[in-house]
C-alpha cells in the first residue's frame, strides 16, 4: 500500500507492506540509516523518532500507522547551517557516546525530554532514559550531556 | 593546566560528528546491489539428533534463491579455535568439530540448521516456516559439574567426555600447597560463581558478502573487531580461499567487548553463499538471534582457598573453578579461563604460592569465549571476594589487609607465570581513599541509617594483563596467531597523513587520540592526520582491538612508524638546510639546524620528498612508513575501586550510592576518553553485579533470549561515578608508557558491588558471608532472611 509523510520536513512517500516497521521504512525506502534497530523487543530504544512531535520508537510502529505523519530523525536535528545543534553539540562537547549506535536514539530522546521539561534533574533525565539502552558510556556522560543542554552547570560533576 | 592539543589532550571526538548527525556507516547500513537476504533455522531444543531435515516445499516457496544444511558443508572446513590448551597431564585440549550449519546433532538452542537464501528477509523467514525438521531431542548437559561426572551425556559423541582439558598453573606440587595450607595461621574458603553474561553491544552481529566472477574476489563487510584476523581465520581455515582474493571491511561498529572478535558461521556462510548463489548475500541479526548466537561471556563456578600466617600475611592461594565453554570451541574461548585467568590470580599481592585448578566444560548452551576483561574478572571476583572475607572473619581492616600483602617491589615475578613491570598499590590507594572520601563514609552511613536504610562500603583492588601480547610467548601457551600490531604513516605531499592501523575503533576513540599522538611528535595540527581501520584492502596486517591493547600495541606501532618519518624527513630536510641530519631538530612542525635561525617547514619538506628536484639522491622518493610492533611483555593497568550501596531491609533493593575508581594506566593520551571507557566498565560491572543473568533452564531453554528478560543497566541504575587516573606509573616497555584502559572498569567493579552490600548487610547485624550475582533484591532479602 502506497503511504505518505513528511520527514524531517520533505514530504516522502513510497510502497510498503502492512507488515512493514516504521524503522524499515526510514532506513530501506529513505535510505536514513541514521534511525538504527538494537533490538526487536522495543527495549533499546536506537530507532527513537519523532512522530508528531512525540518520541516513538520506531521499530514498534507499523509504517502504515505513520501515513500523514510529520516524522523527524536524527539526520533532521542539525541546524540549519549543518552545524550541531545544542544537544548533539553537548554529546560531542562531554563525551556522551562511543560507538554511536545507541547516539541517534538518545538524542532524539533528550530532544523530546527537554521539549517537555526544559530544566530536569539528574534524576528525571535516567528515569526518562529507562527506554534508551547504551552499552557504552556507563550512561555518565549522557547524563552529563543532557543537563549541560539545557544550560546547566555539570562542572561539579566529577571531572572529565 | 591541561592541555589543549597532542598527547595529554582531552581532544573532542571527531567521529562524533557523523554519528551525531546519522551519518555513521554501520554495517547494517551497507546495502550491494543486488543482494538476496539469508534467514538461519535455529535449534529450538538444546540437544538433539537430526534424523532429517526436509526442505523441498521450502525452496519452492516465492523469492526462495537456495536452501542450504550441513550437508552443503560436508568437507569444508569448520569453525576454527585460535588458542590450544594443554592439560596438566600434557594433552592437548579435546577439540571437537564446529560445522558452519549443524551436522549430525544440535547441541545448543541458536545452533543453526539450516540457511534460507531468498529475494527478501521476509520470504526467507516465511520459507523457513516450510521446513520439516525431525529432531529427535537427547537429554541436555547444561549443569558444568554434572558435566564432569562419569557417564554424563556426551555433547561430542567423539569425545571421551565432556572435559575439554583439566588445567593447572602455579605451583604443581600439592604436597607443598597442602602443607602450606596445613601451616597457616587461618584459612579463609570461598565458593562462589561468576554469572555468565550476554555482551550485548548495541549493534547486533551483521554481514553482507559479495563475489565478483569477473577477478575472483570476495568482500565480506562485517561487524568485527578485527578485520585480519576473520580473514586469516575464515580464508585458511573455513573456506580454504586465496587471502588476496578476499577483502574484508569492518565499518562503523556499533560496540565488541570481545563478542565481535570472534570469526563466527554467518561470516563465512554469506562469503560461501555469495559465490555459490552468484548474488550478495546479507544476514543481520536480531537481538534475540544475538541473544543465542553470539558468544557469551564469563561463567565460573569456584572454590578459592586463602592461608594466611598469624601475622595476616597471604601465604598461600589455591582455586578449583569449573569453566563453561558452552558447545563448541569459540575462537579464543580456551584461552579465557587458562592464560587470561590463571596467570592474574596474583593479583596486586605478594602471595608466595599459588595454585590454580581449572577444568573446563562442553555443555549443550551458546558458546562461551571473551567478554570485556575476559577471564581477567573472574580472577579479581574471586580474590578480592576471599580477601574481604578474610578481613570480616579476622576482624582486621580490609584495605589495610589488602595493604600489608601488596606487592611493593618491580619488576615483580608472580608465581603464575606473569612479571609486573611497575606500579605503586598503595599509591593509588591513597588516591581512591582520597577521591571515594573514605573518611566520610560513617557520616554517610548514619545519614542512611537514619532513612531506615543500611550502607555498606567495599574496597577492592584489580590488576590486568593487558597490550596482549609478546607473540613468542603466546606462541608457547598455545596461541595460533601473532599478537603483534601494525601501522603505516603516509604522509601526502602537502604534509598531511593518513595512518593505516591494524586496531579497530569501535567506541574507543582511535580516530581522535591516535592523530594526537602523531601530530605531537611532529608539532602538527591534529587535524592534518586521519586515521584508517577496518578494512584489509587498506591497512597493514594488525590484529585488531581487545584485551585493551590498541594505544599500547598499535599505538606503539604507529609512534615507531612515525619515528622513520621522521628520521627520512630530517635527511630530507639536511640536504634542503645545506646541513648534517645529526644537526636537524623537529619543533612545532618546523625542522631547523641547532643553533642556527635556518629552518625549513613540514609541509615543504613533504612536498620536497614528492616532488624531488632538489633532493638527496641516496634517499628515496616519497614519504611512507610501516611498522610492526610485537611488545615484550604484557602491560599491568591496576586500580583500587570504591562503592557505596544502600539496601532497603524490608526488600532487599541495592542502590548504588557512590562509585569511585582510581586507575592507574600509565602515561595517557586523551583522559576524556579514558575517563569514558572506565564509566563504560563499571556500567558493564554494575550489571553484572546487580542485574544480567544468561539463565539456561534444566533442559537447556535459554531463558534470558530478550531485552525483557535480560536485565541491561539502565541509566537510572547507576549513579555518576567518580575517576581518579592521577596515580601513574609509565609501563617500562613500550615509547608511548601507556597500559590499556578498555577493560578496567568491568573487571574492578564486580567485586567493588558485592563487598558493599555484605557490608551494608553485616552491618545490619546480618551475618552474611556471600551473595551470588546478580544481587536481585530476592537474593538479597533471602540472604538476609534465610
Amino acid at each position: 500500500m502506497k503511504i505518505s509523510m513528511t520527514v524531517n520536513g520533505k514530504a516522502v512517500s513510497g510502497e510498503v507492506e502492512g507488515r512493514t516497521l516504521l524503522s524499515g521504512f526510514l532506513r530501506e525506502q529513505l535510505s536514513l540509516t541514521g534511525t538504527h534497530v538494537g533490538c526487536d523487543t522495543a527495549q533499546c530504544g536506537a530507532c527513537v523518532v519523532h512522530v508528531n512531535g512525540q518520541a516513538v520508537k520506531s521499530c514498534n510502529m507499523l509504517a502504515v500507522e505513520a501515513d500523514g505523519a510529520d516524522v523527524g530523525t536524527i539526520e533532521g536535528q542539525a541546524n540549519a547551517d549543518g552545524s550541531l545543534n545544542v544537544i548533539q553539540q553537548a554529546f560531542q562537547d562531554h563525551h556522551g557516546l562511543q560507538c554511536g549506535f545507541c547516539t541517534p536514539g538518545m538524542v532524539m530522546s533528550a530532544a523530546a525530554l527537554l521539549k517537555d521539561n526544559p530544566r530536569p534533574s539528574e534524576a528525571e533525565i535516567r528515569k526518562y532514559l529507562e527506554g534508551n539502552l547504551c552499552r557504552c558510556t556507563g550512561y555518565h556522560n549522557i547524563v552529563k550531556a543532557i543537563m549541560a543542554a539545557s544550560g546547566q552547570d555539570v562542572g561539579s560533576i566529577a571531572a572529565e | 593546566m591541561p592541555k589543549d592539543s597532542g598527547i595529554g589532550a582531552s581532544s573532542k571526538r571527531r567521529e562524533d560528528v557523523r554519528f551525531l548527525t546519522g551519518a555513521g556507516n554501520y554495517t547494517d547500513d551497507i546495502n550491494v546491489r543486488g543482494q538476496a537476504y539469508v534467514y538461519f533455522l535455529r535449534s529450538d531444543i538444546a540437544h538433539g539428533r537430526i534424523n532429517s531435515v526436509d526442505t523441498s516445499t521450502a525452496e519452492g516457496m516465492p523469492g526462495v534463491v537456495r536452501v542450504f544444511t550441513g550437508k552443503d558443508f560436508e568437507g569444508v572446513g569448520g569453525m576454527p579455535c585460535g588458542w590450544e590448551v594443554t592439560d596438566k597431564h600434557g594433552a592437548p585440549m579435546q577439540e571437537p568439530p564446529h560445522p558452519i550449519l549443524a551436522q549430525g546433532k544440535v547441541r545448543h538452542v541458536g545452533d543453526p540448521i539450516v540457511a534460507v537464501v531468498a529475494d527478501s528477509l521476509e520470504q526467507a523467514r516465511d520459507a523457513a516456516e516450510a521446513i520439516d525438521l525431525d529432531i529427535e531431542e537427547l537429554p541436555a548437559v547444561i549443569d558444568m559439574k554434572s558435566a564432569a561426572q562419569e557417564g554424563a551425556t556426551l555433547v561430542h559423541d567423539d569425545l571421551k567426555n565432556n572435559i575439554c582439558y583439566d588445567w593447572q598453573l602455579g605451583e604443581a606440587d600439592d604436597a607443598k600447597v597442602n602443607d602450606v595450607f596445613a601451616n597457616a595461621a587461618h584459612v579463609t574458603t570461598l565458593d562462589l560463581v561468576n554469572n555468565r553474561l550476554v555482551a550485548n553491544p548495541m549493534e547486533p552481529r551483521v554481514a553482507v558478502a559479495e563475489y565478483s566472477r569477473g577477478t575472483d574476489e570476495y568482500t565480506l563487510y562485517t561487524t568485527s573487531q578485527n578485520p585480519h584476523v576473520i580473514r586469516l581465520l575464515m580464508c585458511a581455515f573455513v573456506l580454504g580461499l586465496p587471502e588476496h582474493k578476499v577483502r574484508v571491511v569492518a565499518p562503523d561498529v556499533g560496540g565488541g567487548f570481545g563478542t565481535k572478535i570472534f570469526h563466527y558461521a554467518e561470516e563465512a556462510f554469506c562469503t560461501f553463499a555469495a559465490k555459490a548463489c552468484n548474488r550478495p548475500v546479507k544476514w543481520t541479526a536480531s537481538r534475540s538471534e544475538a541473544f543465542m548466537s553470539d558468544a557469551q561471556g564469563r561463567d565460573h563456578v569456584s572454590t578459592i582457598e586463602l592461608a594466611l600466617d598469624a601475622d595476616n600475611n597471604f601465604i598461600g592461594l589455591r582455586t578449583n573453578t569449573y569453566a563453561n565453554l558452552g558447545a563448541y570451541l569459540s575462537t579464543f574461548s580456551s584461552s579465557v579461563p587458562t592464560w587470561l585467568h590463571g596467570t592474574l590470580m596474583a593479583g596486586n599481592y605478594k602471595t608466595p604460592v599459588i595454585q590454580v585448578n581449572v577444568k573446563a566444560m562442553f555443555t549443550n548452551t551458546v558458546p562461551v569465549d571473551a567478554y570485556r576483561g575476559a577471564g581477567r574478572p573472574e580472577a579479581t571476583f574471586q580474590l578480592e571476594r576471599v580477601i574481604d572475607k578474610a578481613a570480616r572473619e579476622l576482624g582486621v581492616d580490609p584495605i589495610a589487609l589488602r595493604r600489608q600483602n601488596f606487592v611493593t617491589q618491580f619488576p615483580y615475578d608472580t608465581p603464575v607465570a606473569l612479571t609486573y613491570d611497575t606500579g605503586d598499590y598503595n599509591g593509588t590507594m591513597d588516591k581512591l581513599e582520597a577521591a571515594a572520601d573514605l573518611a566520610g563514609f560513617a557520616a554517610r552511613r548514619a545519614q542512611s541509617e537514619a532513612k531506615g536504610k543500611l550502607r555498606g562500603l567495599g574496597v577492592n583492588c584489580y590488576i590486568e594483563a593487558c597490550g596482549i601480547a609478546p607473540s613468542n610467548i603466546v606462541g608457547m601457551l598455545g596461541a595460533r596467531a601473532g599478537l603483534y600490531d601494525a601501522a603505516t604513516v603516509r604522509v601526502n605531499a602537502t604534509g598531511s597523513i593518513s595512518v593505516m592501523v591494524g586496531a579497530h575503533s569501535h567506541g574507543q576513540g582511535h580516530e581522535t587520540a591516535f592523530p594526537q599522538v602523531v601530530a605531537d611528535m611532529i608539532g602538527i595540527d591534529e587535524s592534518m592526520v586521519e586515521i584508517v581501520h577496518g578494512d584489509t584492502s587498506k591497512i597493514p596486517f594488525g590484529m585488531g582491538t581487545y584485551g585493551s591493547r590498541s594505544l599500547a600495541v598499535c599505538g606503539s606501532a604507529m609512534v615507531k612508524a612515525t619515528e622513520k618519518v621522521i628520521d627520512k624527513a630530517k635527511k630530507i630536510a639536511a640536504h634542503l638546510l645545506e646541513a648534517s641530519e645529526a644537526d636537524i631538530e623537529l619543533k612545532d612542525g618546523q625542522f631547523s639546524v641547532a643553533g642556527t635561525d635556518k629552518s625549513v617547514a613540514w609541509g615543504d619538506v613533504t612536498l620536497t620528498a614528492y616532488v624531488p628536484h632538489n633532493y638527496p639522491l641516496e634517499v628515496e622518493p616519497g614519504l611512507e612508513e610501516t611498522a610492526f610492533y610485537d611488545p615484550a611483555n604484557f602491560t599491568f593497568p591496576a586500580g583500587a575501586y570504591a562503592c557505596e550501596v544502600e539496601v532497603d531491609p524490608d526488600t532487599g533493593q541495592v542502590t548504588i550510592e557512590k562509585f569511585t575508581a582510581a586507575d592507574d594506566f600509565g602515561n595517557i593520551v586523551n583522559p576524556m576518553i579514558v575517563d569514558g571507557q572506565v564509566h563504560g566498565g563499571i556500567g558493564q560491572g554494575i550489571g553484572q553485579a546487580l542485574l544480567e543473568n544468561c539463565a539456561y533452564d534444566e533442559n537447556g531453554q535459554l531463558l534470558s533470549a530478550s531485552f525483557m528478560d535480560y536485565a541491561m543497566p539502565r541509566a537510572d541504575d547507576v549513579p555518576f561515578y567518580g575517576v581518579d587516573h592521577s596515580s601513574q606509573t609509565p609501563c617500562t616497555h613500550n615509547p608511548l608508557g601507556v597500559k590499556g584502559c578498555g577493560e578496567a572498569g568491568a573487571i574492578g567493579s564486580p567485586p567493588a558491588v558485592v563487598n558493599a552490600v555484605l557490608d551494608a548487610l553485616n552491618s545490619g547485624g546480618r551475618a552474611v558471608d556471600h551473595i551470588d550475582m546478580p544481587m536481585s533484591p530476592s537474593r538479597v532479602w533471602t540472604a538476609m532472611h534465610g
